[in-house]
């Protein structure tokens, strides 16, 4: 076998069987491909996280220009803006999450159901509000809800009697609209995880579940809601955070971030405010790491409640 | 040792790979013997960019020796301030030139080194021709950093038609308590409203602050917004909204909602007041009440000035720039000149910033605003321009606006959760303790 021909290719053969060898090595294989994941996250999260925590003990004044002030941003978070956009965005928090777990869970089931008439159909047409651009949707809706009487929700309840709204200038009424407009975006993508759900639930448990007498009532609350456990807390999850990190919405809502009275003032809102508006980085940054705080909080805390650490089995 | 090099490779290449989407380069085609030098222009005014193309054509053709390419790039209002202020800060990115709306320069100016290039050495030959107030608005410490497109003259839009309807003569209204008097009148025989009034936005209460000599922020920059002028203007308002029932709240809350146009356009209301840039906005947006608005000074105060300088944006040149002294050239040029600012009102309809632009015969030939209002905008603006001071804008400017907007008018005219002295004496002690 040792032709001397080959004898001079062997430095190539050797760089190429090494490449091979980083390729198909176990010990060296699974860096090489989690590598672009791990630069990305270094190069676009990690940096700017550090960056924020950093920028969030000084005062930015210019190229230059910044001053180490220790926790003086900190103590400034302590007023009515800030309390404002905490308990605003809680509120939009718990109304989205109110809406958006019951409403696509039960419209899933419906939608899972073998007789359900145009099934397809109704599974992309709660989709499709998901894939458009938020800003456009938002335009939509604040067009719709103006407050001529000739706007399409006013004229829409002109119909009924009823006299046309004020609706982006009253606290209630435009909180309503915000989670009309998250409800409609994001109905179909919860949907989607309700029903991946359901067809994971073995058919079975049904069967003998009917053969045992139990109503469609009593299937959905002792078979459906139990299975489905897991991806309720998911969407709960996901929601929280959604509802908290809302900012294009009510910047669409309101041609901007400024909206009259802050009845539309999320904390990322209040963020882009203070960071670029007020060209007050530092504080913008440290309302980010609040948010950071109140989301980590608030899921921990509905983790805890619905027992996600308890240790299974025991 | 080989495989840690490997891995280094991979790591380079992919690194390479990432980045080199960020290194475009835009190149500039060869125009005769003399290479033309590339200027970028940002702007979140599109009639900005024509106005500013027209100005490179006119340079050119003066200055063949120095050529320039003007780059525009037009984003959205807030979208253009933020990336200029991650520009600035970054120490790259920024263009030559940008235009920065004026309760946003403040914001540029803070701290020890501006990101922006003075130009006194360009404005300084020319100030006793320019109406200098407008210059203060960008200035620090004696230095000049932006150039206004327009002096922003509050003036008062009339609906014509429907004071003929009330019996009513627009020219005998000189004082507040005239318009005060006059409005009614006009609800009493129309049955619609004299005038709008802004509750998310600030044009209706800033102008009026104004010509009694107040401001939001005082000549150094300190909180003066819950002065007593403060507070009797934005409860003479109130009255107008509540007990006089002159006024209602702009519908849309402002006068540059889609609503308030639609509703305006259907001459829902007697008479506005904004700034004379808002020409623009009747000739484009209420196509409607063409010959039936005229355009009047407003109603005096006692003591008080006829007008207020309203608005503005400022042109201004980055310190990131290559060919900072053409650019500045070039700015004084398309500008500062006369024939510059008489192109500001035939281009633009806005009045122009150096007062012997105001005499000029161009002035008072016909276009589409003297065919919408007449012939006589330009009488009623010499009529008042001497009066047209500066406003403070200090540091705290950009903060004192918004809180202007969505607080102070829309809680105490809209919602009426506060009183004019509430609201402003939180808003003042929030902005004073910033």
């Amino acid at each position: 076998m040792a032709d001397p021909s080959v004898i001079g290719l062997g430095k190539p053969f050797i760089r190429r069987s090494r490449l091979k060898q980083l390729f198909s090595s176990q010990k060296t294989a699974p860096y090489v491909f989690v590598l672009p994941f791990i630069l990305s996250f270094l190069v676009f999260f990690l940096y700017p996280i550090v960056s924020t925590v950093i920028m969030s003990f000084q005062r930015i004044d210019g190229p230059g220009d910044i001053t180490f002030i220790g926790l003086q941003n900190y103590k400034n978070l302590l007023n009515p803006h800030f309390f404002n956009a905490v308990w605003l965005t809680t509120r939009y928090t718990f109304w989205t999450i109110l809406v958006l777990v019951p409403l696509p869970l039960v419209l899933s089931i419906f939608l899972n159901k073998k007789t359900t008439i145009g099934k397809n159909f109704f599974r992309s047409a709660f989709f499709m509000p998901a894939l458009t651009s938020v800003i456009v949707a938002g335009l939509f809706f604040r067009l719709a809800f103006g407050e001529q009487q000739t706007t399409l929700v006013n004229s829409m309840l002109g119909v009924f009697g009823i006299k046309p709204t004020i609706w982006l200038q009253d606290a209630d009424a435009s909180m309503f609209v915000m989670v009309l407009l998250c409800t409609w975006r994001w109905m179909g993508v919860n949907i989607i995880y309700f029903l991946s759900g359901l067809q994971g639930i073995p058919e079975e448990l049904y069967e003998a579940a009917a053969i045992d007498g139990a109503s469609e009532f009593e299937q959905f609350l002792h078979i459906t809601l139990p299975s489905l456990k897991p991806v309720i807390m998911y969407v709960v999850t996901i929601s929280v955070y959604g509802g908290y990190s809302m900012f294009a919405e009510s910047f669409a809502l309101w041609n901007g971030p400024r909206s009259p009275g802050e009845i539309g003032m999320t904390i990322v809102n209040y963020i882009y405010q203070e960071g670029f508006n007020n060209n007050n980085l530092g504080f913008g940054s440290a309302i980010g790491i609040a948010l950071f705080a109140i989301v980590m909080a608030v899921n921990l805390l509905q983790l805890f409640s619905s027992g996600f650490f308890k240790k299974e089995g025991t | 040792m080989k495989k840690s090099l490997a891995i280094l490779l991979s790591t380079v290449l992919l690194l390479a790979m990432i980045l080199s989407g960020c290194g475009a380069k835009t190149s500039t085609a060869k125009t005769g013997d003399i290479k033309p030098t590339t200027l970028n222009f940002w702007t979140f005014q599109e009639l900005h960019k024509g106005f500013m193309d027209d100005a490179v054509a006119t340079w050119n053709k003066n200055h063949p020796d120095k050529p320039i390419v003007l780059k525009t790039d037009v984003y959205p209002y807030d979208e253009q301030h933020n990336k200029l202020l991650i520009a600035l800060q970054s120490g790259t990115g920024a263009p030559d030139i940008v235009d920065i709306e004026i309760s946003k320069f403040a914001n540029f100016l803070k701290g020890s080194k501006p990101g922006l290039v003075e130009l006194n050495d360009v404005v300084e030959p020319v100030k006793d021709k320019l109406i200098m107030g407008r210059m203060e608005n960008y200035a620090k410490d004696g230095k000049y950093y932006g150039i206004d497109y327009h002096v922003g003259a509050e003036v008062m839009y009339y609906n014509k038609a429907l004071f003929e309807q009330a019996g009513v003569n627009i020219n005998d209204i000189v004082t507040w308590d005239d318009y005060i008097a006059a409005g009614k009148k006009i609800v009493e025989k129309t049955g619609k409203p004299m005038t709008t009034l802004e509750t998310t936005e600030h044009w209706s209460y800033y102008p009026l602050i104004n010509m009694q000599g107040s401001d939001l922020l005082g000549k150094n920059g300190e909180v003066i917004l819950d002065n007593e002028i403060n507070k009797k203007t934005l409860e003479m308002l109130k009255d107008m909204l509540y007990k006089d029932k002159i006024a209602v709240p702009a519908p849309g809350g402002f006068h540059h909602s889609e609503e308030y146009w639609a509703w305006m356009n259907k001459g829902n209301a007697a008479s506005v007041w904004m700034p004379m840039w808002y020409m623009g906005r009747f000739v484009q947006y209420m196509p409607d009440l063409k010959g039936q608005m005229v355009i009047r000074p407003m109603p005096i105060f006692p003591g008080g000035k006829k007008s207020a300088g309203m608005g503005g944006t400022g042109t201004a040149i980055t310190t990131q720039g290559k060919n900072i002294e053409l650019a500045k050239q070039f700015l004084a040029e398309a500008k500062l000149s006369k024939d510059g600012s008489i192109k500001t009102w035939s281009l633009l309809g806005f009045d122009p910033i150096r007062s012997d632009a105001w005499t000029d015969p161009a002035m008072s030939a016909d276009n589409k605003y003297t065919d919408y209002f007449g012939t006589d905008i330009f009488n009623t603006l010499k009529a008042v321009i001497g009066d047209i001071g500066s406003i403070n804008v200090g540091a705290k400017f950009p903060n004192a606006i918004t809180l202007l907007q969505k607080n102070i008018c829309f809680k105490v005219l809209k919602e009426q959760s506060q009183t004019p002295e509430q609201a402003l004496k939180e808003a003042a002690e929030e902005l004073r303790t910033k």
